[in-house]
């Protein structure tokens, strides 16, 4: 291959006394495809924040075609040629996609040239096939083509390398495909790409390359990821093997958790339809589908944060369809949030204050109105210790922890009840292998002990692993429901897209 | 260059450290000012000083003006720890005035009178502030806007009794009628005004420290105001948490307004707030919504107020020379409250 397009030397960045990065070495060839891996925590949303010029790094220098730059804002990114496309899209929602594309780049005049962009725009559009339509505007759009106009804006801007943290966390396996066929022509044309993600079947099929990262440091490259298997990369990732997790049988008990004709009204997001389901103590329900296919209204009806419009419910047999999220939690069901940090923890609370917040009015915590400090406390020290939560204390504030440490801290604070139900959406997004791999024997040992669990999640491989029955949600229906011993990813994608009865 | 970078933590001291810093920075701003009037910086600061604790008397009168600010510096601590953006303090602590005049101005004993004073004084700044919240939690309207424009609805009431019904019929000036004698607060100092009010307002601070810190109310207003989304999760009724913090930022008001009537004017006229509610948002922002610093900080702006006057007849500087240092105080505390969040970095010098 070529000299480097970008070239990353010796970068060190440290948070007080933590290195996030530590004698990083990274480069990209015209034309490659690069996997950067790594656990949560290993720096790789550091490294490419230096990159992007959101840090300055403490040492080290970055090259472009052999050139040494000074990145300092996003805005010198951009003119060296870096462009990124982050998890949360940066996208203004009521302007339309070639006012989105325009944004910041009108011509000197002060004038918009909108001749000259949509000429741009069916260029790009047109050599890798990411198509979209320039009046729409952007709230009318799938979180995929958002991606897609990301993606657009980014070359639109020049970008000779594109960085893309976990783009496909947020995909359908068809959009995959479409999204993988894009970056491979873009690289075929000599963009440079780096390919941030952790699900390594992904990475083997894209990437030419890989930069693995441990602890802030390169824990190996791999040189040939197609020929690499997922257990030899997770093992450089995680430093030690990685065995999944083995579902035994279990005998399901009675019905937990039942919901029968439930109807939501369009308030946000994809409405209800008529969504009938029902889980048995001891057995763990998936719910697959694309994101924003009415999962988030599901989570919220069984949780007791939205009150459906028809339909019942019922948690042991108690009909719980009007009950607000106290109530549900006294039955017995314990409930973790897609949304860990706004919806799940108070981030600028001490972590104890978010490990009892769904209990606080409870005589474990309170009474007659005045809290128990220590009780509080001692509570969260104890899960703290149990789920190995890293973290300074329990004063520590919540929003400190990470991801993997979140989603712990979570699991503890419902799990210390003994559920009867569990409704989890999204359990590992973005966590790491190895937090992953805890969340899931978690799982496991609930069932094993009788409780009826409701995953919700877009990881088909993880559902299948972990789930005893599969349905999918398609526009807010349930487009069907197997058996995980009879449901293949293929049939799952058909059901996923819509085509019923044809899986 | 330089640059602003998020902080991952923020130390302890700050919280001691940014106030002080504020009122520093608002001292030497306003220095400038002082110089331009005419008059020497130190020998200034030095006059207010000594008007505001040179002696025993100066300090009861400083506290006696700070009793008010205390108790809107708390109303205010309050409502922003929910995010309940209660402008209002300066509306609520008329009601109150009004309510406790008119419930001081029926004989009956003393106690009895106080009593009922504070009680009336509480439920009208309550009642008022309920009105912003109620908007909000129904109506999703703005709570700043409407918990401010209501001051002027408050006032000119105010006004409208006082220039109409309440009118003193002897003088003719727009005073409302006297309360009771017996119903006057009882002074604590002889030959001062520091009253009962004052030591009411300093015993409320830290009760309502401890409401924060160690009742499930405080607790469900401190997850409420940081993230209603987690609360509401968690099986917080957040509307009520708001509709509850509202009674109490606007009953603490009110007692503001109890205060001044009962101890220092015993009637109601149009100036017997010089915006004290208003300063109550300086006072809350200075002290970082710590219900224990709001005593530190309504003293400081007492002071600031009582040494500005004297500082004026002293040197000739304008006594609005008060009003100039509390807003620089809020907006260098607003600056300084960045670098909880950021600090600064220097970025290598250009190549």
């Amino acid at each position: 291959m070529s000299a480097p397009l970008i070239e990353m030397r010796g970068i060190t960045k440290s948070f007080g006394a933590v290195k996030a990065n530590e004698a990083v070495d990274l480069s990209v060839a015209p034309g490659e495809i690069l996997g950067l891996l790594g656990e949560n925590g290993a720096g790789k949303t550091t490294l490419m924040n230096v990159l992007f010029g959101a840090y300055a790094p403490d040492a080290g220098e970055i090259l472009i075609q052999g050139e040494p730059v000074r990145i300092t804002s996003s805005a010198d990114a951009l003119a060296a040629g870096i462009g990124m496309v982050h998890q949360h899209f940066h996208l203004a929602p009521r302007l339309t996609v070639l006012e989105n594309l325009l944004i910041g780049i009108s011509g000197k005049s002060g004038r918009i040239d909108r001749t000259g962009g949509l000429a741009r725009l069916s260029d790009i559009s047109r050599q890798h096939g990411l198509t979209l339509d320039p009046d729409l505007p952007v709230s009318a759009l799938s979180v995929g083509e958002q991606q897609r106009l990301e993606i657009v804006k980014a070359l639109f801007r020049g970008a000779k390398l594109l960085i893309l943290d976990e783009p496909t966390a947020v995909l359908a396996p068809s959009e995959v495909d479409g999204l993988f066929s894009a970056l491979r022509s873009m690289a075929a044309q000599g963009l440079g790409i780096i390919f941030i993600s952790h699900k390594l079947n992904e990475v083997r099929a894209l990437t030419h390359r890989c930069t693995v990262l441990r602890h802030g440091r390169v824990a190996g490259r791999v040189d040939d990821p197609a020929n690499t298997t997922s257990s030899e990369m997770a093992q450089l990732m995680c430093g030690h093997e990685i065995v999944p997790p083995a579902r035994g049988p279990s005998t399901p008990g009675a019905e937990v958790l039942t919901l029968d004709g439930i109807s939501t009204s369009r308030h946000a997001g994809t409405p209800l339809r008529d969504i009938s389901l029902s889980v048995r103590a001891g057995a763990i329900l998936g719910i697959a589908g694309v994101s924003g296919n009415g999962q988030r209204a599901l989570a919220e009806v069984i949780s007791g944060t939205r009150v459906p419009d028809a339909g019942e419910m019922t948690i042991a047999g108690k009909a719980v369809t009007r009950f607000s999220p106290r109530e549900v939690q006294a039955l017995g069901l314990g409930r973790i949030p897609e949304d860990r940090m706004t919806t799940g923890l108070v981030t600028n609370l001490p972590l104890a204050d978010s490990m009892v917040l769904p209990r606080i009015g409870t005589a474990a915590f309170s009474s007659k109105g005045l809290l128990k400090p220590d009780a509080i406390r001692a509570f969260a020290e104890e899960q703290i210790k149990a789920y190995d939560i890293r973290c300074p204390g329990p004063m520590t504030r919540a929003g400190a922890l990470s991801g993997g440490n979140l989603q712990k801290a979570l699991l503890a604070r419902e799990l210390a009840f003994d559920p009867k139900v569990l409704i989890v959406s999204q359990p590992t997004r973005g966590l790491d292998i190895g937090a992953a791999r805890f969340i899931h024997e978690k799982f496991l040992d609930m069932r094993a002990k009788g409780c009826g669990i409701v995953v919700i999640g877009e990881d088909l491989e993880e559902l299948l692993v972990l789930c005893d029955r599969i349905a999918v949600m398609y526009e807010g229906r349930i487009a069907g429901t197997l058996d995980s011993a009879d449901a293949t990813i293929a049939r799952l994608g058909l059901l996923m897209t819509g085509a019923e009865g044809r899986a | 260059m330089f640059r602003l970078e998020a902080r991952t933590s923020t130390p302890a001291w700050f919280n001691l450290a940014l106030p002080i810093i504020a009122i520093g920075a608002t001292l030497v701003i306003c220095s400038g000012l002082i110089a331009l009037a005419g008059a020497g910086v130190l020998e200034a600061y030095g006059v207010m000083l000594s008007a505001s604790f040179g002696d025993s008397y100066a300090i009861t009168e400083t506290l006696v003006r700070a009793a008010p600010m205390i108790f809107t510096g708390l109303a205010v601590a309050v409502a922003f720890r929910a995010k309940f953006w209660n402008i209002g303090a300066e509306g609520q602590l008329l009601a109150g005035a009004v309510a406790s005049c008119f419930v001081g101005a029926i004989p009956m004993p003393g106690a009895l009178a106080i009593l009922l004073m504070a009680l009336a004084g509480a439920a009208a700044g309550a009642a008022v502030a309920l009105v912003p919240a109620t908007l909000r939690v129904k109506f999703k309207v703005d709570d700043v806007v409407s918990s401010l424009l209501l001051n002027s609805v408050i006032y000119y009431a105010l006004m409208a009794l006082i220039e109409g019904p309440w009118k003193d019929s002897f003088s003719g000036y727009p005073i409302s009628p006297p309360i009771e004698d017996s119903a006057n607060f009882p002074v604590l100092l002889e030959g001062t005004r520091l009253h009962l009010g004052v030591i009411a307002a300093l015993i409320t601070a830290p009760l309502i420290g401890f409401l924060i810190v160690r009742t499930t109310l405080g607790f469900r207003i401190r997850v409420t105001g940081e993230s209603p989304e987690a609360a509401r999760y968690g099986g917080i009724n957040v509307e009520r948490v708001l509709l509850s913090t509202a009674l109490l930022s606007g009953a603490l008001a009110g007692l503001a307004g109890v205060g001044e009537v009962g101890g220092v004017h015993f009637q109601v006229m149009s100036d017997i707030s010089p915006g004290y509610g208003y300063s109550g948002i300086v006072v809350a922002m200075l002290a970082r919504l710590n219900p224990l610093g709001v005593v530190p900080a309504a003293i400081f702006l007492a002071a600031v107020m009582t040494g500005a006057e004297a500082m004026s007849r002293a040197t000739g500087v304008p006594a609005f020379l008060s009003d100039v240092i509390q807003g620089t105080a809020l907006l260098a505390m607003l600056v300084a409250l960045l670098f909880t969040a950021y600090r600064i970095r220097r970025v290598g010098a250009p190549a």
